[in-house]
């Protein structure tokens, strides 16, 4: 067997177990991996842009999210003054990540308590899928009890429900996880286009578990999947990347992998 | 002209003898459309500019001609009319065409009948014409024109002039020039002949006249409003017990409208505050609906969005609930095969009404495609709480090739952001390094260029230059979506600008 599998496949594990977290252990063995089910429904998770210029990378990365669970339709909630400086959203480059477009509702708000308020609206409602709350600055309202409120609702209603920050700093929150997202460099197509969708990913927070440092993983529209990549890096290096570490297998424990030790990928029994 | 005397008094206090015109801006010139009888008595006709009337009637007095108030007018009128019969149908600009079949008895006869309408019409100082004939056509080509006097209904007919056929200009002129002055002399001719050189539309208009042909008459149709109301000896004042009437008075409304088999999509609740004053609350779903407990919480939600919050003074002393808007809406099942995936709509089509008639229906949108490849014409959001629009009226969305990349941004800024410290090879490669947001792009990567141009059969685009478009990525991975407008080595230096990110 090839050496790139098994860093591979370690990491899938890897994520899957992160993502499942320990407050939900039937979801870890129901398959809701970060590859095929998304985050876990019915909880709060933060993305934030790690700098104001990976807005867009957030933002794709939330609607990923959404699609990796199946989690539609989508509620995009947006503030008012979003508008200006961040762009419209734009169903088509949505749609081109997987998103049908008819899945989406947009809702705008006029300021921060309506938006909270209509969050908490949305966050109730059991034939909404995903909640996408995207906020620009830091939102003093939305602190713990604000956050908690979100999370009770979406508990009791199954939404998934992504806070979507820029130009924020993560604030103590009632979040099952919190991510750091910036745009990662894609993989080359021919001619040296730029590729799909990719991320530089890092969990800042778990509930009840550890962080993990930054990985770069490329949204697969036709799997709904995202793919670890670590086999190559790109031609050119990220100038400065924080906490970044080195996207090895080294890097990749195998101890918290609970699900992946009981499923181990065919190609690994194989080998082994 | 009647509808002016009767509604601004005011501007008639010169007296009824001055003559009244009514002008329209038609090509450059302000001229005439109607004329009341003493203007056509001075030798004005319609078709005339108003520098030319004014000179030869200098007293003429003129308003601007205002089609649809006149229709408004002309539907109450109908309105009035539905005392004779049940059948009443307008003709617009100016006629009313009513089926008094079987309706005289109570007048003894038809005469008396028109009398008691002309009557009716001068007393609201309305100038009517009346004619009866077999069909709307006859009565109406009777009304309107005056031929010699005839034993008959069918000599009448005969004897109007060509224009009673009611054909365009041209047609009218071309028959009188063929020296076919009345209706008979046309009816005397092979309809071949007419249908071929004026079209199968003037041998309709004969063959209507001649009473062998019927259009439909198309009969305002009246439905009473679903209106529900409830009155207090003692007038209520806390916001529950409102609300709490509104529910009883929605439930009241709901059998009314079952038994229609429609649904409300605009409620109006109107309080009536003992002192005179009167509240409304509006309230607008995306669905036909008769559930008062949706409509409980909808109210409630437009009662919390109230800007100045409900004052019932000394208490509310009568609550009327009307269905303003009403649309067809079937007894539906619920729990049969689907009835799951209903319910789940079912809660997003109430969530998106609960929103709407808090933040107002233009803040909660949905997208719909169009056939544009102009980026920012390609799509646009509708308020979602509208009913969507037919399949065949919008676009529809691309479908993304497997495999290949998003081609088209997730953010789409609207107006472009300029760029500026391009550095690019002429004559199209893609920029080496742009600046943009005072922050310098080094590009990675790049594809391009997709040549956007303006769509030329759309008057408003035809001279949108076109656009150069560019996918790249930074070396900081961000991908970005540039275009250039304009050459390199035409004079004029290219701008750049960023259009959209990708995710």
């Amino acid at each position: 067997m090839s050496d790139s599998a098994v860093p591979s496949s370690g990491l899938l594990a890897d994520l899957r177990c992160l993502a499942a977290g320990p407050a939900r252990p039937q979801a870890a063995q129901g398959g809701a991996d970060w590859c095929r089910g998304g985050l876990a429904r019915g909880c709060l998770h933060e993305v934030y842009a790690a700098d104001e210029e990976d807005a867009a990378a957030a933002a794709g990365f939330a609607a990923a999210l959404a699609l990796a669970g199946a989690a539609t339709p989508l509620v995009w909630l947006r503030p008012g003054h979003a508008g200006a400086g961040q762009g419209r959203l734009h169903a088509t480059g949505l749609a081109e990540l997987g998103l049908a477009p008819d899945a989406l509702l947009l809702v705008v708000a006029a300021d921060v308590p309506a938006l909270l308020r209509a969050a908490a609206d949305v966050a109730r409602c059991p034939g909404v899928g995903t909640l996408v709350m995207e906020s620009w600055g830091p939102m003093p309202t939305l602190d713990l009890t604000a956050t908690r409120r979100l999370v009770l609702a979406a508990e009791r209603s199954g939404v998934t429900v992504v806070s979507l920050r820029c130009r924020a700093e993560p604030v103590a929150s009632a979040a099952a996880t919190r991510w750091r997202v910036a745009a990662g460099p894609s993989t080359a197509l021919e001619a040296n286009a730029p590729g799909g969708p990719a991320f530089v990913v890092e969990c800042l927070r778990r509930r009840g578990g550890a962080p993990a440092p930054a990985r770069r993983v490329e949204w697969n529209r036709e799997t709904r999947c995202f793919e670890p990549r670590s086999e190559h890096r790109p031609d050119y290096l990220p100038e400065h990347r924080p906490g970044e570490a080195p996207l090895a297998g080294a890097g990749l424990s195998l101890a918290a992998g609970g699900a992946a030790a009981r499923h181990p990928p065919a190609s690994v029994r194989a080998g082994g | 002209m009647e509808r002016l005397r009767a509604t601004r008094p005011h501007l008639f206090v010169q007296g009824d003898d001055q003559p009244v015109g009514f002008t329209e801006t038609r090509g450059n010139a302000v001229r005439l459309v109607a004329l009341d009888r003493s203007g056509m008595g001075a030798g004005l006709r319609p078709g005339l500019t108003l520098a030319d009337a004014r000179a030869r009637v200098p007293e003429l007095a003129v308003f601007p001609h205002d089609p649809h108030a006149d229709l408004d007018w002309l539907e109450r009128l109908a309105d009035g009319c539905h005392r004779y019969t049940p059948t009443v149908a307008l003709l617009p600009p100016d006629a009313l065409v009513m089926d008094i079949a079987g309706c005289t008895h109570a007048f003894e006869g038809e005469r008396f009948l028109a009398a008691d309408v002309e009557r009716r019409f001068a007393r609201r100082g309305v100038l009517a014409r009346h004619a009866f004939g077999d069909t709307a056509e006859i009565a109406h080509a009777l009304a309107r024109y005056s031929g010699s006097p005839a034993p008959d209904e069918r000599g009448a007919v005969r004897r109007l002039p060509v224009a009673a056929l009611g054909l365009d200009g041209e047609a009218t002129d071309a028959l009188a020039a063929a020296g076919l002055k009345t209706v008979g002399d046309v009816m005397a001719r092979p309809l071949s002949g007419l249908a071929a050189r004026f079209g199968g539309d003037a041998a309709t208009a004969v063959r209507r006249l001649a009473g062998e042909a019927h259009a439909p008459v198309a009969a305002r149709v009246r439905r009473e409003p679903v209106v529900a109301e409830r009155r207090f000896a003692e007038p209520v004042s806390r916001t529950e017990h409102v609300l709490g009437v509104l529910t009883d008075l929605a439930a009241e409304a709901a059998i009314e409208l079952e038994r229609r088999r429609e649904g409300g999509r605009r409620w109006e609740a109107r309080l009536f505050r003992a002192d005179g004053a009167v509240h409304r609350l509006r309230i607008e779903t995306g669905r036909p609906t008769r559930d008062p407990q949706l409509l409980l919480r909808l109210f409630r939600e437009r009662i919390d969005a109230l800007a100045d919050p409900l004052d019932p003074g000394f208490g509310y002393d009568l609550v009327r609930l009307g269905v303003a808007l009403a649309e067809p809406l079937d007894g539906h099942q619920l729990k049969l095969e689907g009835g799951a995936a209903r319910e789940e709509e079912g809660a997003v089509a109430m969530l998106v009404d609960r929103l709407s008639t808090r933040l107002g229906p233009a803040r909660v949108r949905r997208f719909v495609p169009r056939d544009s490849h102009v980026p920012e014409q390609a799509e646009l959001t509708l308020p979602a709480a509208r009913p969507a629009p037919a399949p065949a009226t919008v676009g529809t969305w691309p479908r993304p090739e497997p495999g290949e990349p998003p081609s088209r941004p997730i953010y789409l800024f609207d107006p472009p952001e300029p760029v500026d410290q391009v550095l690019a090879e002429v004559p199209d490669a893609p920029p080496a390094r742009f600046r943009w947001r005072r922050r310098t792009h080094e590009v990675a990567r790049a594809e391009g260029p997709e040549r956007i141009a303006g769509e030329w059969w759309r008057r408003v685009d035809a001279d949108a230059p076109a656009r150069d478009y560019y996918r790249v990525e930074d070396r900081r991975g961000r991908r970005l979506w540039l275009f250039r407008i304009g050459a390199y080595g035409t004079g004029e230096a290219p701008r750049w600008y960023v259009h959209g990110l990708f995710a």
